[in-house]
């Protein structure tokens, strides 16, 4: 009965179609590989990495050339770097998570649907067919690419110009123990891991406004703003009960993996709170581009 | 409601947007294998109605099935059968032709990654383009991002293709390729559905139209039944035309009101429509059966009669443009 259904069968009054469509479909996993192809493949894509991996090599070098030793201020572990290039990488990462990362992750995920109408091609994606749910979860799945590739870049760099430029040898963690290279660059990964996760809460935020119009620069901004409006409210401690709401609020609560034995405790209440942004702006996404008239 | 022997069929459909009703309540009848002309003025609400067939847009009432299957309820089993060109062509810049189209193929679940290489070719290939495959889509001029859109449209074997305006920004010679490749569509069996506010266009490639004005579907079938809709008009030269009122209103025929044209030497053209059971060979309508035969050379000897000098004098039936511009009220490439 559910196969009589289908496209193919004669119709009710008995017509053959000309050419019945007897083909299953695919996975789809097609579209998949070709939104992260169109992804990484754009040249403002490999711009927004190349200036990421910028970063790291602006810290490394500038620590090299001021011998004036430590002041005491500045970002956190960077007077470690002197002693050890690996802290490059987490110093690096500690300048990004507040506006880089999020400015390029916002252009990502703003750009998402709004980019897809502004070109024109929505509307033929979806006359493909796409189905409108598959492509928002695929467009999600690649910006959520995105945002590990850039922290990855990020780490990657500063590890690579923090090697070039000084010594890397074993790793004092927070808690006193040390630990070898290798292991420490494992500890790099998990760290790019956290901030991937940090970021998927912004994503989601940035997918659905993305549903909401037509001018990719004005997703992209809006997803941009809002992150900073976050971090903003997170800082004002008249906010306190709400700052624990607040998707930026362990953004830069990295440093337990910094301890040994791991403490965890802030990964999980971090994952969980971002699983819940992705939950909710997923669903209002899905709400507002379900049922949205595509006249673009 | 689905008809299998209609590709396209619509009730009542209806979309508004905020006040302005765009679509007004259309019954469209596409019988497949036609080559279907959506016809009608800029900003008659061809496009929104395309949208509306295809899933982009909701009808705001109304009911529409394609290929004998409910839209956009069966949307993912009908697409995938249905070409689509929607209000112009749209690409990714920054693509080659040949990667935009793989894109936009490997998002039809239904089409095969096996076969994806040669058909992107051979679509490339049918509207002209293999030469341009590999450059940026940047790089092509409007009537190139035209046939790359059409040459999305036929990635698959379709059952129907839906071309709004295909031949916007193309040039004469690129009109007549489109033309072609249309006509070499429906000898596959092939459903083509294209709007266009161009009656030449349409007259030159559909074998049926529908008329669309304001919102309103006016006018629908086969050309040569529209062509039946348009009347035959009888038309004297003649330097009296008050006279040749008067005679014409004996006969029954209502001249129009005010003369059409002048000429200085020869006098005026009075015009006069003849009764719609009048047919343009002369054939008699029923009322003027027994005493009063209607044909051109009854009208002449009775001018002549009565005295007016005819210095011209014809029946004309008229042409499908004098038919749309009747309908639409305006000219074609006038808004609204
Ligand atoms: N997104 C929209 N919002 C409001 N009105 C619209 C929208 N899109 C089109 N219209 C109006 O709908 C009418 C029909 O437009 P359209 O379907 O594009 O006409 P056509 O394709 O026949 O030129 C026009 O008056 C246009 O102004
Ligand atoms: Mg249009």
């Amino acid at each position: 009965m559910s196969h009589s259904d289908e496209a193919d069968s004669p119709t009710a009054s008995g017509a053959r179609v000309t050419q019945p469509l007897t083909r299953r479909p695919t996975a789809g996993w097609a579209l998949m590989g070709s939104e992260l192809a169109v992804l990484f493949r754009r040249r403002r894509t490999w711009v927004m990495l190349l200036a990421l991996a910028l970063i790291p090599v602006l810290v490394a070098v500038a620590v090299r050339i001021s011998s004036a030793g430590s002041s005491g201020r500045g970002p956190a572990f960077i007077d470690q770097i002197s002693q050890n290039g690996l802290f490059v990488a987490l110093v690096a990462l500690t300048i990004c998570i507040p506006l880089f990362l999020p400015l390029t992750v916002g252009v990502v995920a703003g750009d998402t649907i709004a980019g897809e109408a502004n070109l024109g091609t929505l509307r033929y994606l979806l006359v493909s067919p796409v189905g409108r749910v598959r492509l928002l979860v695929v467009k999600f799945v690649a910006a959520m690419a995105f945002c590990l590739a850039a922290t990855v870049v990020v780490v990657l760099a500063g590890v690579l110009i923090g090697a070039a430029l000084f010594q890397v040898g074993p790793v004092t963690l927070l808690s006193g123990d040390t630990i070898g290279v290798g292991q420490a660059g494992l500890r790099a990964l998990l760290i790019a891991g956290y901030v991937t996760v940090s970021l998927l809460g912004l994503t989601a935020i940035g997918l659905f406004v993305s549903t909401l119009t037509d001018i990719p620069v004005g997703a992209m901004a809006a997803t941009v703003v809002i992150s900073i409006v976050s971090q903003v409210l997170d800082s004002l401690p008249q906010l306190d009960a709400l700052h624990p709401w607040l998707f930026s609020h362990y953004w830069l609560d990295f440093a337990d993996l910094l301890r040994q034995p791991i403490e965890w405790s802030s990964f999980g209440s971090n994952a969980l709170l971002q699983l819940g942004y992705v939950a909710v702006f997923g669903a209002l996404a899905y709400g507002r581009f379900a049922s949205k008239d595509v006249l673009s | 409601m689905p008809d299998g022997g209609l590709a396209i069929q619509t009730r009542g459909l209806t979309k508004v947007f905020g006040r302005q009703t765009v679509v007004n309540g259309i019954d469209l009848s596409v019988p497949r294998g036609s080559v279907f002309g959506f016809l009608g003025p800029n900003g008659s609400g061809k496009t929104t109605s395309i949208r509306m067939l295809l899933g982009l847009a909701s009808a705001t009432s109304g009911e529409i099935s394609v290929l004998g299957q409910q839209m956009p309820k069966r949307a993912g089993t009908v697409l995938p059968r249905v070409g689509a060109l929607i209000e112009g062509p749209g690409f990714y810049p920054f693509l080659s032709g040949t990667a935009n189209l793989r894109r936009l193929d490997s998002a039809d679940r239904f089409a095969q990654s096996s076969t994806r290489t040669v058909r992107v070719g051979e679509a490339l290939e049918r509207v002209g383009l293999t030469h341009a495959a590999g450059k940026k889509v940047r790089a092509y001029s409007l009537g190139m991002k035209q046939r790359l859109g059409i040459a999305n449209a036929l990635l698959t074997p379709r059952e129907l293709i839906v071309l709004d305006e295909p031949t916007n920004g193309l040039d004469p010679q690129g009109t007549r390729e489109v033309r072609n490749l249309v006509r070499s569509l429906t000898a596959s069996g092939t459903t083509v559905f294209v709007s266009s506010h161009l009656l030449a266009e349409i007259e030159q490639m559909c074998t049926h139209a529908a008329v669309m004005r304001s919102g309103h579907l006016v006018a629908q079938g086969s050309l040569d039944e529209l062509r039946q809709a348009g009347q035959a008009r009888v038309r004297v030269l003649t330097p009296d035309p008050g006279a040749a009122r008067r005679v014409l209103a004996q006969l029954g025929l209502a001249a129009d009101a005010d003369a059409s044209d002048t000429h200085p030497l020869d006098g005026e053209t009075v015009t006069a429509p003849l009764d719609a059971g009048q047919d343009g060979d002369g054939a008699i309508g029923p009322g003027t059966l027994a005493d009063r035969p209607l044909d051109p050379e009854h009208i002449v000897a009775a001018l002549v009669a009565g005295g007016v000098r005819v210095r011209g004098f014809a029946v004309e039936r008229a042409t499908l443009e004098d038919l749309f511009v009747a309908l639409t009220g305006e000219g074609f490439d006038v808004a609204q």
